[in-house]
């Protein structure tokens, strides 16, 4: 690690003013900053430590919602008995991400601001636009098995690892932020990511020193929740694919439905094109087939990673199979 | 290279550490002494009031410093393996206020104030924790350099099942699962056994988990 100055935060306030400075970083968790900054991939000259803050409650919000702090473990919210019983989904996508060990530690805001686990990225003998702008992307023709399939550009195909996020996308969960000059806002999962674009070393929207203090869930959609998973072995590995679906039917038919789709993009992949293509039509497997093409419809591969969109298709076919009960 | 295969630098480091005699194990800490040469110095050491099974230790620390490396080069409690040093191999497993965590994915400046309970704080009076036992009659071991982090990580595990937490091997997760070798088995995928011991080490936590020596 490249020294650093460590300043133990006490107040929000304090934290966000500190970490005003470019190169200073918040950590709470820290079990991606630090694996980082180990391989000298991140070399922040200021850690700001958020762990003794507030921001660590699971609280209900007035609209029958849950709003879940920035610092609530991964552990403290997949245990939580509440979103084990309202949002079964995010119990479940956390319980498939990393190992008890690591969800102890790693928070809700660090698990949406994790990095990207591409080989390339990790790899400092190697360019990358992600760690060194404009230095290329070997990952294009390179070892891309775990890269991604949708949304992202001849820059960069780096896939975003994170299970959590994936349910949290189905079920609009919105992150609410404070600024350094003490600005709060809320942004939909959805766009806190960006593009990676000619970018891809500007991963969110998030301006220096602003930090996430919670992520709310707004009430639970109607229907079952389901979050299905497949990777290179049983446990403790990422995703290939991973599916989080939230399902409801009436006469057999989709009365509604949310998709979600891991480990093909830069972020979690909500798919309106497979929602639509889902409400109304027949709970089957041919409507399921039908809403996996929709879903990866503008997806291609890179070559190793050309596996990843029929899987895709069929995870979500299997997920939403499983969901609905249909044969 | 080096960063990749953390068992080639340890490798490494030996070698340096055999040449260069023993005036240079006060820097054990440091990444690598060809790196340690070209940065510049730390700003500042922090103090850092650590509790470790129970006794207060005051220490002055680089904020580099990781929990496990404070544990092992500092306070010289070495029971707590360095494995991979990035969080995928459990060797480094200790409990921080009752959790298991990776004490190498953390800062020891952190951990100010917490309990941490590292092996060497399991057993009482010289008897062997339950688990302690349980792994040496089921032969839950080969090599041994990953056991004291499986016990941590089995002995906070029966804590989180005793408080109701479910896991991925739970079909419902609003239920209470009941501790199925599956179940242990998925439980402990943070903790990985080169000598793959697994069997053994499954019934040793079953075995405590049902109430002991049979």
């Amino acid at each position: 690690m490249t020294p650093f100055r460590y300043d133990r935060a006490d107040s929000v306030a304090s934290a966000c003013a500190s970490a005003r400075e470019p190169t200073a970083k918040f950590i709470a968790g820290g079990t991606n900053l630090l694996d980082l900054m180990k391989l000298q991939i991140e070399t922040p000259t200021l850690l700001v430590d958020i762990g003794r803050l507030s921001l660590a409650e699971i609280e209900e919000t007035a609209e029958g919602g849950l709003r879940i702090g920035a610092r609530v473990t991964n552990s403290a919210v997949a245990a939580d008995m509440r979103v084990r019983r309202r949002y079964p989904v995010l119990s479940q996508a956390i319980l498939a991400g990393a190992s008890t060990q690591l969800r102890n530690k790693a928070t809700t805001g660090g698990n949406l601001l994790q990095r990207t686990r591409c080989p390339y990225f990790y790899d400092t003998t190697k360019p990358c636009n992600k760690r060194i702008p404009g230095s290329g992307c070997p990952a294009l023709g390179g070892l891309n098995r775990m890269n991604a399939v949708i949304g992202v550009s001849e820059d960069c195909i780096a896939a975003h690892g994170s299970d959590m996020a994936v349910a949290m996308a189905a079920l609009d969960a919105r992150v609410e932020t404070i600024a350094a000059n003490g600005a709060t806002r809320t942004i939909p999962i959805d766009a806190l990511y960006r593009p990676p674009g000619i970018t891809p070393h500007i991963e969110t929207v998030l301006a220096p020193g602003e930090l996430i203090q919670s992520v709310t869930l707004p009430p639970p959609p109607p229907g079952r929740q389901l979050y299905r998973k497949v990777r290179d072995r049983a446990s403790f590995a990422f995703a290939l694919v991973s599916v989080a679906v939230v399902v409801a039917c009436e006469d057999d038919r989709v009365s509604a439905a949310r998709v979600a789709i891991g480990g093909i993009s830069y972020k979690p992949w909500r798919s309106p094109e497979a929602e639509a293509a889902l409400i109304g039509a027949a709970a089957t497997r041919a409507s399921f087939d039908a809403a996996g093409r929709a879903a990866l419809a503008y997806a291609r591969g890179y070559g190793h990673n050309d596996f990843k969109v029929p899987l895709a298709r069929r995870t979500l076919r299997a997920a939403l199979a499983d969901a609905t009960g249909a044969v | 290279m080096e960063r990749i295969l953390p068992f080639l630098s340890l490798l490494s480091r030996r070698r340096f550490l055999g040449t260069a005699g023993a005036a240079t194990l006060a820097m054990a800490s440091q990444p690598a002494p060809a790196e340690a040469a070209a940065e510049p110095a730390s700003i500042h050491n922090e103090n850092v009031a650590l509790t470790v099974n129970g006794r207060r230790h005051a220490l002055d620390l680089d904020p580099r410093v990781t929990l496990l490396d404070a544990l092992r080069e500092h306070l010289g409690l070495t029971g707590t393996k360095k494995g991979c040093d990035q969080g995928q191999c459990g060797a480094c497993t200790v409990m921080v206020n009752g959790q298991r965590i990776n004490s190498c994915l953390t800062l020891a400046v952190m951990h100010a104030g917490d309990e941490i309970t590292t092996i060497e704080g399991l057993e009482e009076d010289g008897v062997l924790h339950p688990m302690q036992a349980a792994f040496v009659r089921h032969d839950g071991m080969q090599c041994g350099y990953c056991t004291p982090g499986q016990i941590c990580s089995a002995v906070a595990l029966l804590a989180e099942h005793k408080a109701g937490w479910p896991s991925y091997a739970t079909a419902d997760v609003a239920s209470s699962p009941v501790l199925t070798d599956s179940e242990i088995a998925e439980r402990m995928s943070g903790n990985i056994c080169r000598c793959s011991a697994y069997p053994n080490i499954v019934a040793a936590i079953r075995d405590v988990a049902e109430g002991g020596r049979r």
